[in-house]
């Protein structure tokens, strides 16, 4: 998120479904927004098979409050992945960030499902945050 | 993740450590149960590691994140046995707890005694101390280019588990 285009603010996409990673990523994203100027828009996936989508969203609001930063949240229904391409795709998002991975009991960096996917699909740039 | 199989068979006993042998270069090796005792060899070893030979983010590379992570391996529910050559640790076997009674394993061997059967006694020598210690269930990711690895955790009794994410994920019962 440091590369700016013609010195442009970037228009950034970042997607969770609202795991520990996710919330990191939040964090580090609105302090590069608020240095870069960016727009942030977060996407709370559809992940309702392990978290309730409104508990996620509440959890983002909350955080995004301690951050004291106002950003765009959308709820996102749907497949994570792709949802999350499509609507960095049809909006025309500069960028879109997700969350590192989580750690294994051995410290081992586990890639999600929602990583691989958008990684291989996104048609624009995609950062992990670590 | 709970979700994880594991094979319905327990394997056969593996050996356990101690276990003295010279390696395929004839280098005397003793595999041997380790603990927190070992932390500045291991220190040692982890900083000669080189980082080609890291996997998913482990061994970290600089000290002070190499001794986080070791204090993590080398907590009292975890279970280590490392291989000694000429006073140093030449090769490290770790099994960490999970939350569903089952063990993450992981193995380092240094690069100059890659390749020399170290690893494969060091595994043994790990599984073998797990069934000493009462553990059924053991699992395991690996890189799915890595296919050395994978045959021999398949030569050990692993099976794949889960084929459906970023790394393979393999299994084995032990008890």
């Amino acid at each position: 998120m440091t590369e700016r285009r013609d010195g442009a603010r970037m228009n950034v996409l970042l997607g969770t479904g609202g795991s520990p990673d996710g919330l990191d990523a939040l964090s580090e994203t609105v302090e590069r927004a608020r240095e870069a100027g960016d727009e942030l828009t977060v996407a709370v996936l559809d992940t309702s098979a392990e978290a309730d989508p409104e508990d996620v969203e509440s959890r983002v609001r909350d955080r995004l409050d301690e951050l004291d930063y106002d950003a765009d949240v959308r709820r996102i229904t749907g497949h994570p992945g792709s949802q999350l391409v499509e609507l960095a795709a049809s909006e025309e998002f500069d960028r879109i960030v997700i969350g590192g991975g989580q750690r294994s009991p051995l410290g081992k960096i586990e890639l999600g499902e929602l990583a691989e996917f958008v990684l291989l699909n996104a048609d624009r740039s995609v950062t992990l945050v670590r | 993740m709970s979700d994880r199989m594991y094979p319905d068979d327990p394997v056969d006993p593996f050996p356990e450590p101690p276990v003295r042998f010279d390696d395929r270069e004839g280098r005397p090796i003793a595999v041997e149960a380790s603990g927190a005792d070992d932390l500045e060899s291991l220190v040692e070893m982890y900083r000669a590691f080189d980082p080609a030979d890291r996997a998913q983010g482990i061994p970290p590379i600089d000290e002070a994140a190499i001794r986080d992570w070791l204090a993590v391996l080398l907590d009292e529910d975890a279970i280590n046995v490392v291989a000694r050559h000429d006073g140093g640790i030449v090769g490290h076997a770790i099994l960490v707890p999970d939350q569903n009674e089952a063990y993450e394993l992981a193995v380092f061997v240094l690069g100059e005694f890659q390749g020399a059967g170290i690893g494969t006694r060091l595994l043994k020598g790990l599984l073998g101390q797990g069934q000493r210690e009462g553990i059924e269930k053991v699992w395991l990711t690996v890189e799915r280019w890595n296919k050395p690895a994978k045959n021999l955790y398949q030569k050990l009794g692993f099976e794949t588990s889960n084929a459906e994410s970023f790394e393979l994920e393999m299994a084995i019962r032990l008890a």
